[in-house]
C-alpha cells in the first residue's frame, strides 16, 4: 500500500478505514456556495418569471438535498459491488439517449433534443452517459491490465466509447468533447505508451489556434456554412459580431470587467438582471466575478484545485487499478469541466455550453455529480489505513 | 483484479499538475481581464446598464424694457426609442418615419440598438408628439421638451440672436448671456435592466432642474418697432443693400433699438432670405452673412459725422472757436495733394459753425492741421476711438486706423473730415453720445438685469461709464453747432416741428471710390439742449439720390417725431413754431 497511508496509519494508530472528508466538505462548501450564487444570480428573474425569487434556488436546494444523501449511500458501498452495474448503465445511457433522440419522450428545445420526459421528470441522459462511461472504461480498464498495451485492447476500449460520443456530439456539441476528454485521460493514465495522447493535445491546441482560418477555408470549400463560422468570429472579436451571437459573451465579460479585485459585493451584480443569459446556468461564473471581484473568483479556483488534488490523493492511494480508474475519470470530468467552462466565459475558447461543476443551475447534473462523488468516495473508504 | 502501478500513479500526479496549470492559466487571464481591462470592460457595461433621463431646465426669457418677452419657449417633445420595450419592431419603424418625416433606415438603426435608450429626434411639434403618444406604441417615449420661440419672429433678429436644437445660443445675446439664459438641467440618473425596465431602489439621485434666468434688455419693443418700419421704408425706397438704425440714449448707453433691414425670421433662422442666396461661398457662408449684424461687425468709413469729433478735438485743445473764420475755395491744398470740398464752387468765406452747418471739408482740415499730428491722435484716443465700445453682444469689429507713425499731413486732413479710417456704425453714435452728453464716455449696452421668473433675485449689469472725456462748456458747444446744423444747416430735413433736435449728415463714398456706391447716414439727437435720444442711420449703397442730408435726416427726423413723445419728452413750442 502507499506509503502516505502507511504513515496516516502509524500516525493514527488504530487500524480503520479512510475516509475522505475534507473531500466532503469541499463538495459540501462549492454545493452550498452554488446555491447561493445561483440565488443571487437567479432571483430577479425567478421573481418576473415565477413570482417567487428562490425558485432555482429552492428547487436546486431541494435536488442537491436528495442527492447528498444518495452520495453518501454510494460512498458507503463497496466499490467493486456497484462495478457490477457498469454494463447495465452503459445499455441505460444506449436506450435512453436513443429514446432522447427518436421517440417522442425527447424534448425538443432550441432544435436540440437533450432532454428525456419520464412521466413527472425530465432528465439530461448526456450526465447518466458520463458516469456509466466513467464506470465502464474502469471495470474494462482494470480487467484488461497489462493488455491494455495492445492495440486491440485499446481500440475496445474506443469501440466501446465512440458511438456512444457521437451519439451525444450529435445534439450536445460541449458535452461530447468532455465525453471524449474523460476517455482520453482514462486511457493516458492506462496506457503505457505516452506520444499519441501529447500528439493529440498539441493538435488540439494548433487546431484553436488557427480555427480563424481553418474557419474560413472550409467556408470557401463549403463544408461548413457561414452561420458556423461567426461562433469563431466571435470568440476572436466578440464587440464587432455582438449583433451575430457576441452578446451573450459580450454581456460575460462585461460582468467579469466590472467586478474589478473585490467585486461589487454579493447581490449587487446588475448582469444578472436580464443582460447575461441564464445568469445562473453556463454564465454564472461571470457572475461571481462580478460580484466577489477577482479574489472570489481566485479562490472558487483553489477550491476546484483543491478538490482536484483530493482526487490524485485517492487515486494515488486506491486499493487497485479498479478504483483508481474510477477516481481518475471522475477527475478528468469535473476538471475538464471546470476549465472548459472558466474559459469559456473568459472568452479564452469559442462559446459552447459547459455548467459549472457544483455551481451552475441544474437538478441531473448536481444529482449525477453527487453520485460520481459517492463512487469517489468509495473509493476512498476502501483504502485500508493498516495493513 | 490489478493493482495500481507506479506508472499511473505518475500519471496521476502529471494529470493533476497539468489541470492545476490550465487552471492558473485561466486565472490569468482572469487577472488580465478584471484588472487589465477592467475599467474599459465596466465603462461599456455602465453605459448599457444608465439611463440618464434629462430634466430639461426651461431656458430664461428675454425681455424688454418694459416687460415684454422678446425670447420666451414653446412645449415640444423628444421622441425616443427603447430596444428591450419594443414589441413591433417593423409597427414602430413604419410609424415613426411616417410621422418623424425620416427614412426608415435611420429608423430602423436606432430601433436595433441594444442600448437603454436612443433618442430619435428633437423639437418635434407638440401635437405630432401628442399624435405618437396616442398610437400606444410598445417601446416608444415622448417626452416634453421646450424650443425657442421668438413672438415677434424678425423682431431685432441680429440683437437677440437664436439657439440651435440643442436650445443653446448661436449668435447675439442668446449666445453673450448663455449663461444666465441656459439654467442647469436636472437629470434622473436610474439603473435599468435588460428591458431597459428602471431598477427600483437603484436611483442614484435626481437633481432638480434650475429654469435659466430672465435678461432684462435695454430694449424697447415700441422703438423697435418704429425704427424698423422706418428702416424698411427706406429700405424699399432707396432700393439700398441694408439699412442700420440705432437708437440710443446717450446718457447712459442704454440701446432702444437696433435695426438691421432686412431682418431675418428668428423661428426660421436657417432659410436665407430672398436675394443673400446669390452670394459667394456654401450654405454656411452665406447663413453666418445673413446672420452678421452690421452695426458692430462690419466698418465703414463714417464721413462727414465723423466732423463732430475734429470738431469736438479742436474746440477742446483750442484750437478753434466759433466765431473763427475760414475761407472754402472749393478745395485745400495739403501738401502735394487737392483734397475737394463736395461744394464744387467752394463755401466762400465761413465762420467755424457755418462750416459745420455747411459740412465744409477744408474747414476741417484745418482745424486737423492746427491740432496737429500728435494732438489729434491723442484726442483720438482719449475719445475712445481706438478701443471697441464694449457693447454685450459677440463680435464687435476693430477700429482701422492708420498708425500714429505713419499719419503725415494727408493722412490727418483726411481723418478730419471721416475718411481713411474704419469704424463701426455703434462706435460712431456711442462716441458721439459722449461728446454730447456732457463730455462722458459712456459703454452702449443692451442687458440691464438678469432675473428669476417672478422677477426677484435680479443681478444689474455694470458697465464702465463717466471717464471725462471732454469738458462740459465745450460739450454744450458742441450741442450748440449740431443744433445749429439740423436748425439751419445741411441738417435741416431732420426737424421736427416743437423739438430742439441736434445732429449731422454725411455720404460716405464705399471703397474702392471707383464703384460709386455710397452709404448715406445721418446722426441725431434730442432735445438738442439736454439730449435723452441718440439716433444713427447708415444706409448702405442707396439707389438715385444718395445724399446723406437728402435722405438720411428725413428718417431720423419721422423716428423722432414717433418716439419722443412717446418716451415723454415734451415738445416746446418756442422752438420752430
Amino acid at each position: 500500500m502507499a506509503e502516505a497511508a502507511v504513515a496516516k496509519a502509524a500516525k493514527k494508530k488504530k487500524p480503520h478505514r479512510f475516509y475522505d472528508y475534507s473531500l466532503m466538505f469541499t463538495i459540501i462548501f462549492l454545493t452550498v456556495f452554488g446555491l447561493i450564487m445561483i440565488y443571487s444570480a437567479s432571483s430577479y428573474k425567478a421573481q418576473l418569471d415565477y413570482g417567487n425569487p428562490a425558485y432555482f434556488m429552492l428547487r436546486q436546494g431541494a435536488i442537491a438535498g436528495c442527492s447528498f444523501i444518495a452520495m453518501y449511500v454510494v460512498s458507503k458501498l463497496d466499490y467493486h459491488w456497484f462495478a457490477r452495474f457498469a454494463m447495465l448503465g452503459y445499455a441505460l445511457s444506449y436506450l435512453t439517449l436513443l429514446l432522447t433522440v427518436f421517440s417522442p419522450l425527447g424534448v425538443d428545445s432550441h432544435g436540440k433534443k437533450r432532454w428525456l420526459r419520464l412521466g413527472p421528470v425530465q432528465f439530461q441522459p448526456t450526465e447518466l452517459v458520463k458516469i456509466s462511461l466513467i464506470l465502464l472504461l474502469a471495470v474494462v480498464i482494470a480487467k484488461l491490465g497489462a493488455r491494455i498495451n495492445q492495440m486491440r485492447a485499446a481500440g475496445l476500449v474506443i469501440a466501446l466509447a465512440l458511438p456512444l460520443a457521437l451519439l451525444v456530439t450529435a445534439n450536445n456539441l460541449s458535452s461530447g468533447i468532455i465525453i471524449c476528454g474523460i476517455v482520453f485521460v482514462m486511457l493516458f493514465v492506462a496506457c503505457k505508451i505516452r506520444w499519441p495522447f501529447f500528439l493529440c493535445v498539441g493538435a488540439g491546441v494548433g487546431l484553436l489556434a488557427a480555427a480563424p482560418h481553418i474557419g474560413h477555408i472550409l467556408v470557401n470549400l463549403h463544408i461548413l456554412q457561414d452561420y458556423q463560422l461567426t461562433r469563431i468570429n466571435v470568440w476572436v472579436n466578440p464587440i464587432q459580431y455582438a449583433r451575430s451571437g457576441g452578446y451573450q459573451v459580450l454581456q460575460g465579460l462585461y460582468a467579469i470587467g466590472s467586478g474589478g479585485l473585490f467585486g461589487k459585493g454579493l447581490g449587487e451584480s446588475l448582469q444578472k438582471l436580464g443582460f447575461v443569459p441564464e445568469a445562473q446556468n453556463d454564465m454564472i461564473f461571470s457572475i461571481i466575478c462580478e460580484e466577489l471581484g477577482l479574489f472570489g473568483a481566485i479562490s472558487l479556483i483553489l477550491v476546484f484545485m483543491f478538490m482536484i488534488y483530493r482526487f490524485m490523493v485517492i487515486a494515488d492511494n486506491a486499493p487497485d487499478l479498479l478504483g483508481s480508474m474510477l477516481v481518475i475519470g471522475v477527475m478528468a470530468h469535473i476538471a475538464i469541466q471546470v476549465i472548459l467552462n472558466i474559459a469559456v466565459v473568459t472568452n479564452t475558447i469559442p462559446n459552447t455550453g459547459v455548467t459549472l461543476p457544483f455551481i451552475s443551475y441544474g437538478g441531473t447534473s448536481v444529482l449525477f455529480l453527487m453520485l460520481e462523488m459517492g463512487m469517489v468516495l468509495s473509493v476512498s473508504n476502501q483504502i485500508r489505513l493498516e495493513q | 483484479m490489478n493493482r495500481n502501478q507506479t506508472r499511473h500513479r505518475g500519471r496521476t500526479v502529471f494529470l493533476c499538475a497539468a489541470f492545476c496549470l490550465c487552471l492558473t492559466g485561466l486565472t490569468g487571464r482572469l487577472g488580465y481581464l478584471m484588472i487589465g481591462r477592467a475599467e474599459e470592460l465596466s465603462r461599456m457595461a455602465e453605459e448599457l446598464h444608465q439611463r440618464e433621463r434629462s430634466i430639461k431646465a426651461a431656458r430664461g426669457r428675454i425681455l424688454d424694457r418694459n416687460g415684454e418677452v422678446l425670447a420666451g419657449n414653446r412645449a415640444v417633445c423628444t421622441v425616443s426609442v427603447v430596444h428591450n420595450q419594443i414589441e413591433d419592431p417593423q409597427e414602430v419603424i413604419r410609424a415613426l418615419a411616417g410621422m418623424l418625416d425620416l427614412p426608415e433606415e435611420t429608423v430602423q438603426k436606432k430601433v436595433e440598438t441594444y442600448s437603454a435608450r436612443e433618442i430619435l429626434k428633437t423639437n418635434v411639434e407638440k401635437e405630432t408628439g401628442d399624435a405618437i403618444r396616442r398610437l400606444n406604441l410598445a417601446g416608444v417615449k415622448v417626452d416634453e421638451d421646450y424650443r425657442r420661440y421668438y413672438p415677434y419672429g424678425s423682431l431685432a433678429s441680429r440683437v437677440l440672436g437664436f439657439t440651435g436644437g440643442d436650445n443653446q445660443g448661436i449668435i447675439g445675446l442668446e449666445v453673450r448671456y448663455e449663461e444666465y439664459l441656459k439654467g442647469t438641467d436636472g437629470t434622473i440618473l436610474t439603473l435599468t435592466d435588460a428591458a431597459g425596465v428602471e431598477i427600483e431602489n437603484a436611483a442614484e439621485g435626481r437633481i432638480e432642474p434650475m429654469p435659466g434666468r430672465d435678461l432684462v434688455t435695454s430694449l424697447d419693443r415700441n422703438i423697435q418697432m418704429y425704427a424698423e418700419q422706418a428702416a424698411y421704408r427706406a429700405l424699399e425706397e432707396k432700393k439700398a443693400g441694408n439699412v442700420s438704425v440705432i437708437v440710443m440714449d446717450p446718457r447712459n448707453g442704454e440701446i432702444l433699438a437696433m435695426v438691421n433691414a432686412p431682418e431675418f425670421d428668428l423661428n426660421d433662422p436657417f432659410t436665407l432670405l430672398p436675394g443673400l442666396e446669390t452670394g459667394t461661398g456654401n450654405r454656411q457662408d452665406q447663413l453666418n452673412r445673413m446672420w452678421r449684424n452690421p452695426c458692430i461687425n462690419d466698418t465703414y468709413e463714417p464721413g462727414s459725422t465723423f466732423k463732430i469729433i475734429t470738431a469736438a478735438a479742436g474746440l477742446e485743445e483750442g484750437a478753434v472757436t466759433l466765431e473763427d473764420s475760414f475761407f472754402c475755395p472749393g478745395y485745400r491744398i495739403v501738401e502735394d495733394r487737392k483734397i475737394r470740398c463736395h461744394k464744387t464752387g467752394g463755401h466762400g468765406s465761413e465762420t467755424f459753425l457755418q462750416g459745420m452747418m455747411n459740412s465744409c471739408n477744408p474747414v476741417l482740415i484745418d482745424v486737423g492741421q492746427r491740432l496737429g499730428v500728435e494732438a489729434y491722435y491723442r484726442y483720438f484716443t482719449q475719445f475712445g476711438l481706438l478701443e471697441k465700445t464694449g457693447i454685450d453682444l459677440p463680435g464687435e469689429a476693430v477700429t482701422i486706423m492708420h498708425r500714429k507713425e505713419n499719419m503725415k499731413a494727408v493722412e490727418l486732413a483726411t481723418v478730419s473730415f471721416g475718411q481713411s479710417f474704419q469704424i463701426t456704425p455703434l462706435q460712431l453714435i456711442t462716441t458721439v453720445s459722449s461728446l454730447i452728453n456732457g463730455g462722458t464716455r459712456v459703454t452702449p449696452h443692451l442687458a440691464l438685469r438678469a432675473q428669476e421668473t417672478d422677477g426677484s433675485a435680479a443681478r444689474a449689469f455694470d458697465y464702465p461709464q463717466g471717464e471725462r472725456i471732454l469738458s462740459e462748456e465745450k460739450s454744450a458747444a458742441l450741442r450748440f453747432i449740431l443744433e445749429q446744423v439740423v436748425a439751419q444747416g445741411s441738417g435741416k430735413q431732420a426737424q421736427v416741428a416743437g423739438y430742439r433736435i441736434g445732429g449731422k449728415t454725411a455720404t460716405s463714398e464705399k471703397l474702392p471710390r471707383s464703384r460709386k456706391k455710397y452709404i448715406s447716414s445721418f446722426v441725431g439727437f434730442a432735445p438738442a439742449d439736454d439730449p435723452q435720444v441718440i439716433a444713427l442711420i447708415t444706409i448702405d449703397e442707396p439707389e438715385g439720390v444718395y445724399y446723406g442730408g437728402t435722405i438720411a435726416a428725413p428718417v431720423i427726423g419721422n423716428l423722432f417725431e414717433m418716439i419722443l413723445p412717446y418716451l415723454g419728452i415734451a415738445a416746446d413750442g418756442d422752438q420752430n413754431g
